[in-house]
This record gives C-alpha cells, sequence and structure tokens, in this order.
C-alpha cells in the first residue's frame, strides 16, 4: 500500500498532465460531436428520404464499429488516400465522429418529443421552418435532451482511454510509462484508475450544475401534454 | 356455537407514529358476506392485507377457523393458500394468459399435474363468464375480464375465505356490473367474503353485516337494514347520506 | 487473389473477437445477475457494497480496468492473454449488466409480487415465476445494446496483443501497404457482428413480447 502511495507520489505531476490531455481530448471531442450531432438529428427529422437515410447510414456505421478501428482508420488508412493527420488531430476526429453518433440520437429524441405541435405553433406566428427551430424547437429540446445526454460526456471522458494506442499522451499513457518505469503495472494502472474515477467525478459535478442551472420550472410536466 | 371461519381481536397496526387502524375486534361467520366501508385512508385496506399476513399487525390476533395465524413459527405461504384475494388494480401476472394465471397457483402452489389444473381452471373461468378469452393476456382485456379473471385466480385455490379490496373502485362505470354480479353470485352460493367498497348498492343488497369503519376504528355495525334505515351514530347516517347521494340512490334516513 | 488472402486472414481473427464475446457476456450476465440481486435483496451492507462496485467499475475506462484485471488475472493464473483479456471483459461487463437488471427487476410494479404472495406463492417462487420473467423482457432491449457493446469492446484485446481483427489488420496492412483497405475490412467485419447479434436479438424481442392491444 505504501509503496502504490509512493507512485502516486512519484508520478502525479505526469498523470496531472496526462489528465489534462484526457479533459481537452473530452471537451474537444464532445464540440465536435455536438455540432455534427446536431446536424446528423436535424437531419434525421426534418430532412429529405435521402438525407435522412444517409444520417442513419453515418449513425449505424459509427455506433457498430469499435473507436478503436475507427481511430486506427482516422490515423493510419487515411494517409493512403492522401489525408495525413497527427496523432492529436486523428483522435479529435475520430472522437468527434463517434461522439456524434450518439449524440445524434439523444437530439433526435428531444427533438421528436417537443414535436409537431412546438412546429405548428411557431408557422401560425409567421416564422419560417428554420427560424421555429432555431427558436422554439432547439431551445426546449436541447434543455429535453440534457439528462439523458449528460451520459454522453462521461461516456465520452471513458472512450478517451484509447488513444494512447496511436501515441497520444493522455492519461493512459502516462499510465503505461508509470507502469514500465516502476515495474508495477497494476499499482501504476491502479493509480491512472484512481484519477479517472476522480474525472468522472468533477465531470458529473458540473453535469449537474449545468442541468440545474437550465431547468425550466415545470418543464418536463409540459412536454409531455404537448 | 359454531367458530367463526375469521376471528380478529384487538388488531393494531401503526407505521412510524402513525396509527392506521387500532383495537379492532372482528368477526365472521362461514358463508356470511361482511362489507366494510368508510371513508378513504381509515385502513381498510391495511385490515385486509393483515387478515392475510402480507402485511403483520403490531398488536392483536387472527384466527383462521379456530387457528392463530398470527402466531410465532406459522407458514404464511401456507396460510395465504387458504385466503383469496382480489386487488383493486387486479394485479394480474402480465406475461400470463388468463388461463395460466388461474392454473399457476394449481400447478406451483398444490402442485397439481398440468391437465388436472388446466380443467380446474377453466372451469372457474367459465364461472366467472370468461371462457371464450382464457388465451388472452391482460394487456387484451378489459378491466372488468381483468378482475374477474382475479376473481378466477382467487377461488381456483378454493380459499376458506375471500377478500375483496375496493374490487370495482378502479373500473370504468359500465365495467363495474360485470364484476359486482360475480361477487353477487359468489355470495349466494355461500362463499364467505370480507369486502371493502364503496358501492352501497351491492351493500344493502349482498351484505349480511355491514361494518363502518372511520380513522382506524369500528364505528358501527350490522345488519343493512339497522345501518341504512336506523343508525344509531349521527356519522355512520352522514356517511350514508353522503355516500348514497353520490351514487344517486336518495334513501329515506331516519333522523 | 492476394486481396483474398489477406481479407480471410484478417476474418479468421473473428474466431478470436467471437470467443472473447462468448465468454464476456455470458460471464457478466452471471456475475450481473448476481450483484443485482445482492443489490436489491441481500441486505444494507451488501446493498452498499454492490452499489460501491457499480459505481467505481463504470467509472473507469474499460481498457484501463482490462490492463489492471488483465496483470491481476495473469499474475494469479497461468492464462492466454486471450483467456484472460476475455474474462476481464466479463468482469467489466458485469457492472453494466448489473444495472441493466437492476432497473429491469425495479420495473416490475410491487403489486405483482404482491398477488403472487397473495395466493400462496413463497418468495423464492414469486421471484422466479412472476419477477423474472417479466424483468427479462423489460431488460431486453438495453441486454442488446450491452452485447453489442461487449462485441465492440473486445477490440481492445488488440492491446494485450491478442491476434483478434483489429491486430491482423494491422498486420495486414503493414505487409501490404494497403493501411485503408485493411482497416476498412475490419470496420466491416466488425459492423457485420454488431449488426447480425442486435437483428438476432431484436427477433428474440418479438418473440417474447407480451401481446396486448395498443
Amino acid at each position: 500500500m505504501s509503496a502504490w502511495i509512493s507512485l502516486f507520489q512519484r508520478y502525479w505531476p505526469d498523470f496531472l498532465k496526462g489528465a489534462g490531455i484526457t479533459l481537452e481530448l473530452t471537451f474537444v471531442g464532445l464540440l465536435i460531436g455536438f455540432v455534427l450531432g446536431l446536424l446528423l438529428a436535424l437531419g434525421k427529422v426534418y430532412g429529405s428520404t435521402w438525407l435522412r437515410r444517409l444520417c442513419t447510414a453515418y449513425i449505424e456505421v459509427f455506433r457498430g464499429t469499435p473507436l478503436l478501428v475507427q481511430l486506427f482508420l482516422i490515423y493510419y488508412g487515411l494517409p493512403s488516400l492522401g489525408i495525413t493527420l497527427n496523432q492529436s488531430t486523428a483522435a479529435y476526429a475520430a472522437l468527434g465522429l463517434n461522439s456524434a453518433a450518439y449524440q445524434a440520437e439523444y437530439l433526435r429524441g428531444a427533438i421528436v418529443a417537443i414535436g409537431e405541435s412546438q412546429m405548428i405553433a411557431g408557422r401560425s406566428i409567421g416564422m419560417s421552418r428554420w427560424q421555429t427551430i432555431f427558436q422554439v424547437i432547439l431551445p426546449q429540446a436541447l434543455r429535453l435532451a440534457l439528462p439523458a445526454w449528460s451520459n454522453e460526456p462521461i461516456s465520452l471522458l471513458k472512450t478517451t482511454g484509447v488513444v494512447f494506442l496511436i501515441a497520444v499522451q493522455d492519461l493512459m499513457a502516462k499510465g503505461k510509462r508509470a507502469a514500465a518505469a516502476s515495474y508495477n503495472p497494476i499499482g501504476a494502472y491502479l493509480a491512472v484508475a484512481v484519477v479517472y474515477l476522480g474525472l468522472v467525478f468533477l465531470l458529473t459535478l458540473v453535469l449537474k450544475w449545468a442541468e440545474r442551472r437550465t431547468k425550466i420550472p415545470g418543464f418536463e410536466m409540459e412536454t409531455k401534454s404537448s | 356455537m359454531n367458530e367463526p371461519i375469521l376471528r380478529i381481536r384487538n388488531l393494531t397496526k401503526k407505521y412510524a407514529d402513525k396509527v392506521i387502524f387500532q383495537h379492532i375486534d372482528l368477526e365472521v361467520k362461514s358463508g356470511d358476506t361482511i362489507v366494510i366501508i368508510g371513508p378513504s385512508g381509515t385502513g381498510k385496506s391495511t385490515l385486509l392485507r393483515c387478515i392475510n399476513l402480507l402485511t403483520r399487525p403490531n398488536e392483536g390476533q387472527i384466527f383462521l377457523n379456530g387457528e392463530e395465524i398470527t402466531a410465532k413459527g406459522i407458514n404464511e405461504d401456507h396460510v395465504r393458500q387458504r385466503i383469496g384475494m382480489v386487488f383493486q388494480n387486479f394485479l394480474l401476472f402480465n406475461h400470463l394468459t388468463a388461463l395460466e394465471n388461474v392454473k399457476l397457483g394449481l400447478t406451483k402452489v398444490r402442485h397439481m399435474k398440468a391437465e388436472e389444473a388446466e380443467q380446474k381452471a377453466i372451469g372457474h373461468l367459465k364461472r366467472v363468464g370468461l371462457s371464450e378469452h382464457m388465451d388472452k393476456y391482460p394487456g387484451q382485456l378489459s378491466g372488468g375480464q381483468q378482475q374477474r379473471v382475479g376473481i378466477a385466480r382467487a377461488l381456483a385455490m378454493d380459499p376458506e375465505i375471500m377478500l375483496f379490496d375496493e374490487p370495482t373502485s378502479a373500473l370504468d362505470p359500465e365495467l363495474i356490473g360485470e364484476v359486482l354480479e360475480v361477487m353477487r353470485d359468489l355470495s349466494k352460493s355461500g362463499m364467505t367474503m370480507v369486502v371493502v367498497t364503496h358501492e352501497m348498492g351491492f351493500a344493502r343488497e349482498v351484505a349480511d353485516s355491514i361494518i363502518f369503519m372511520e380513522r382506524g376504528s369500528i364505528v358501527e355495525e350490522g345488519s343493512p337494514e339497522e345501518l341504512f334505515e336506523r343508525a344509531k351514530f349521527p356519522r355512520t347516517r352522514e356517511f350514508l347520506g353522503k355516500i348514497s347521494e353520490l351514487y344517486g340512490k336518495k334513501e329515506k334516513k331516519g333522523e | 487473389m492476394d486481396l483474398g488472402n489477406f481479407l480471410s486472414y484478417i476474418a479468421s481473427g473473428t474466431l478470436y473477437t467471437l470467443g472473447a464475446s462468448l465468454i464476456a457476456l455470458p460471464a457478466g450476465l452471471i456475475l450481473g445477475l448476481l450483484f443485482a440481486l445482492l443489490y436489491l435483496y441481500g441486505g444494507k451492507v451488501l446493498s452498499n457494497l454492490m452499489a460501491v462496485y457499480s459505481t467505481v467499475m463504470r467509472g473507469i475506462p474499460p481498457i484501463v480496468l482490462l490492463f489492471v484485471l488483465y496483470f491481476v488475472v495473469s499474475g494469479s493464473v497461468n492464462l492466454s492473454p486471450f483467456l484472460a483479456g476475455s474474462i476481464s471483459l466479463g468482469i467489466i461487463s458485469s457492472a453494466y449488466q448489473m444495472e441493466i437488471i437492476r432497473g429491469a427487476i425495479q420495473c416490475v410494479s410491487g403489486g405483482q409480487l404482491m398477488a403472487a404472495r397473495a395466493i400462496g406463492l413463497s418468495q423464492t417462487q414469486a421471484v422466479r415465476e412472476i419477477l423474472l420473467p417479466q424483468a427479462l423482457r423489460i431488460a431486453l432491449p438495453s441486454w442488446s445494446n450491452e452485447a453489442a457493446i461487449v462485441i465492440k469492446d473486445s477490440s481492445l484485446i488488440y492491446a494485450l496483443g491478442v491476434p483478434e481483427i483489429l491486430r491482423r489488420a494491422q498486420l495486414i496492412s503493414a505487409s501490404t501497404q494497403q493501411p485503408f483497405l485493411a482497416y476498412s475490412a475490419a470496420a466491416i467485419i466488425y459492423f457485420a457482428l454488431v449488426f447480425i447479434t442486435t437483428r438476432l436479438l431484436g427477433r428474440l424481442e418479438q418473440k417474447l413480447a407480451i401481446p396486448a392491444n395498443p
């Protein structure tokens, strides 16, 4: 046990740096995933048949294959098509594209739940389709989606764990270094596990705070009847 | 003197500090139909659930055919095989057909052979008028049909006494009649029944004795004529008056 | 022609991928069921213990857990990376399956059990005949999702050197200098596995569905 604590003491600056990279990966992936996911969701709800099918195909493919495979495809595979990305960019891309598929489903569900009636209400006061979507439907849908969507940042944080396999210097990579240097793989990876738990805990607190801040009183009740 | 099928002595039930009912004394003779009436939340349902030991009373004793079922070491499962219960929300087993619902107790509890159990179950479903629906699932049946299956399920166990916990309160008005009819026939055929209900017409017509309960105690007990026409306590008269108005039956009230 | 050989080489990694999933998923189910029952019926101490287990196991990235468990398992028993990895994946999945089963059981209304006791069924009989069949149907969609996740997570045993689909794709990519083709092949095979599994479980869902009038 004391050996483990001293391991922690030795490597925690490293772990801290790695944690920073991990958080950065999570944040960027989440952001890319959100923008793209929103587009996919809108495409599936309001798009033409052709667009709907395309979005569904994207979602099925990215949810039906492992992130690790997607990562390798982007980092190792794309160069032979002329697109060469460095490690970080490849990681952001893979995480973003992957997260988009999952976020699309959360957002789509919320948009559909807000439903037809709000669209009718918006159009009836003269707003265009897109105005209604952005001024009326999305503000409600995003709030409605928040509780379920909150699973995604946490899921993504855990998913970033594999990017060390293309040599991105995240928390897991630091763990691997500590494992090799200390000849104590179990101790090193346990230490990393504890740090990840800490990150998940912090992230959960932030999400709960966000949920409280954006709540509209009585909102959940309203949407059930509309 | 005949031993009553059910005897309750000094029964009390509390949740933390709240008293649900206290010092209840009650006797039910074989073949009698007892109807318990009273405002909601006065412990009537809890009382029923104590009788078949789904809930344990804090004080007091319950005797089923002379045997104390609240004694220590009693096998509760065995006791419940002798008492039938019909619930307000039917509580049919959602994943089983009507027939399977009625059969389950026979095969799993009485360990009957499958064919024998099936014949018996079909018989009981016929008795409540549901033989064409026996292969339907609860989700495919109306509320009244579900409740009749619930009655068949309880009857299939050949209970010594049947308990009804507001059996028609969750039903649409037009479905109440079919259930009350089954209960009326059951009472006439000699089944010992304890019924908690708001259906005053049923109480008047079918009950051998009516008990008025309020705030955890029995206020008054007597035959339907006694309670509806010559109630001793003003509170009883008040309650019966209000309920009768509600159900559209204005009766002549003694002063 | 060469392409054919290479593709079949990658595809043969499916044995390891499927093998790992077929070990991990049932292992996770048995453990998950046990943990769920302990959580619900095991008394305060066990219940809290299971809650902590669930939170911790689900708060750590699977890859980290895989490494920890792999080193622990292979430290005590002499197992191949494949077996050690598969067992570790099963342990990881047990936490998620525990939550699915727990949620499904809690969804079955208390009234169902009460009605079961009322006709004289014992607690064990009630759980077996009434609770679990209904909980199973409620759990199936989420469990389907977990099955897909286990198949995808099995790609993590790449990091343990197991010659599954991805590892083979990497070897082919190196020897043929055709990385895009190799990794696309890997992706397609994984997709097929997940797709088929999801469809099969969907059919099971339909078969078990309790008929009801809408």
